[in-house]
């Protein structure tokens, strides 16, 4: 079997140029590639433009490389919990696409499968809308929305093995399966990496194919946004 | 005039049994703590679960188990995880019955403003414009008027909007009406206390008023 496997975050990160089109996995800051977050912050880079459906928040996730002022446009549904990135938007340091989150997902999903468009109803009659070609069918309006690629795919799964398969846990599953799909290298850190033959393929989510480069990471923080607790 | 609990137990009554249903945030998300648990319903939660359980506890807290509230979340027996892509092909491909979700304005021929405000910080849409493309079934939970006493019940929205002729029913602190197809808020039931009129003089929009509106019944 193929072996992906590299020493660490450091190395997994080590060539990605300034200017790179990255997708970055994770809900929130759930399921975020902590290690190669942290990895990219030692590199003197900068320019990058991130998928991902947020901006993490500001001394945490994504926000980490947006005070370090290493972005220049994040492609995201929802970015509400950052004090530093609209700070940078409205200074004009920042550019941000938003996408309704399941345009988002299946623009990733499809330029992994090597669907260059599609037709959605989603957005049809709002600003959303605005220079995309509409359509009508069987009586309903749908707007055309592109494949999104990445030179780089940076995801997080729960275990993973040496031939870069990979299973993800509860939630934390998120956009990280398809964006594993759409990078032309895609990165995995994994909490637990085993040699391959060790997981179930019935259980597999991710197939090694997508994934060009899997190391164990080290010191998950996985920080709660809302933690939120049933009082017995 | 309802609280925000009385609005979500209105809501609440709609639910049918069978239905997969996915609970906005804010007042949506509290219409699970009404539903009767004679009930088999199956809530979504479209960063990729079906069937949020309760919140947990101290101990059972898990980092990787959060609603797209990015609140901490368990699950009950029986429940499913899967991918984002797949999340909205199900709400896309209308296999989730039901989206209660809030809104900032609502028009009478059923378009909703709830994701952006000009001149304010824009957050982003979320799933929002995804869910109300889709859902075939979708019922409003707002405020009849905004905090200056402005209807948001408009006969055009003045907001951007998230999605044209989609929402279905409103409950809001007054009243519960129906959108028609033809246009227009049906008014079918009053919140107790509140009289027509108050509720005519609130509503910008074409209200349509029949003989008799019952009052609300909150059990």
């Amino acid at each position: 079997m193929i072996n992906k496997t590299v020493k660490d975050a450091r190395e997994a990160v080590a060539d990605i140029p300034s200017n790179a089109f990255l997708m970055m996995g994770g809900f929130g800051l759930c399921g975020i590639p902590e290690n190669c977050i942290a990895a990219l912050l030692e590199r003197d880079i900068n320019g990058l433009t991130i998928v991902s459906n947020n901006a993490g928040v500001d001394d945490f996730g994504i926000g980490l490389l947006l005070q370090k002022r290493m972005v220049k446009k994040m492609i995201s549904s929802y970015v509400g919990e950052n004090a530093e990135f609209e700070r940078q938007l409205l200074s004009g340091e920042l550019e941000v696409d938003l996408i309704p989150q399941g345009t988002l997902a299946e623009r990733v999903r499809a330029g992994g499968a090597g669907i260059p468009a599609f037709f959605t109803p989603a957005g049809v009659g709002t600003e959303v809308a605005e220079g995309k070609e509409l359509r009508e069918f069987d009586g309903k309006l749908y707007l055309m929305e592109k494949w999104l690629r990445a030179d780089f795919s940076i995801v997080k799964a729960w275990k993973g093995d040496t031939a870069g398969n990979l299973i993800f846990k509860g939630t934390a599953r998120n956009f990280n399966p398809i964006m594993a799909t759409a990078g032309k290298i895609t990165i995995a850190e994994v909490e637990e990496l085993v040699p391959a033959g060790e997981l179930d393929p019935n259980e597999i989510h991710t197939p090694g194919i997508y994934v060009q480069r899997i190391f164990q990471g080290k010191n998950y923080e996985k920080r709660i946004e809302q933690r939120t607790i049933t009082k017995s | 005039m309802l609280t925000k609990e009385q609005i979500a137990q209105r809501i609440a009554q709609e639910v049918q049994n069978g239905q997969y249903i996915n609970l906005g945030i804010g007042i949506p998300t509290l219409v699970a703590n009404y539903i009767p648990k004679s009930l088999d319903v199956v809530l979504q939660s479209e960063n990729g679960l079906l069937g949020i359980g309760p919140f947990p506890s101290e101990e059972m807290v898990d980092p990787d188990l959060i609603n797209a509230g990015k609140q901490t979340i368990t699950m009950v027996p029986g429940s499913v995880l899967f991918n984002s892509a797949e999340s909205f092909a199900m709400i896309r491909g209308g296999h989730v019955h039901l989206t209660i979700l809030g809104a900032m304005e609502v028009s009478e021929n059923g378009d909703i403003a709830n994701w952006k405000i000009p001149g304010k910080m824009v957050k982003g849409m979320g799933g929002a414009m995804d869910l109300v493309a889709s859902a075939e079934n979708i019922i409003v939970a707002m405020q009849h008027c905004s905090k200056d006493g402005q209807s948001k019940l408009l006969s055009k929205c003045t907001l951007p909007i998230t999605g044209i002729k989609c929402v279905k029913k409103i409950v809001s602190d007054l009243a519960v009406l129906e959108i028609l197809p033809e246009g227009g808020f049906l008014l079918k039931e009053r919140a107790p206390g509140v009289s027509v009129e108050e509720i005519k003089s609130k509503t910008e929009g074409k209200l349509i008023v029949p003989d008799s509106v019952p009052e609300m019944r909150l059990s």
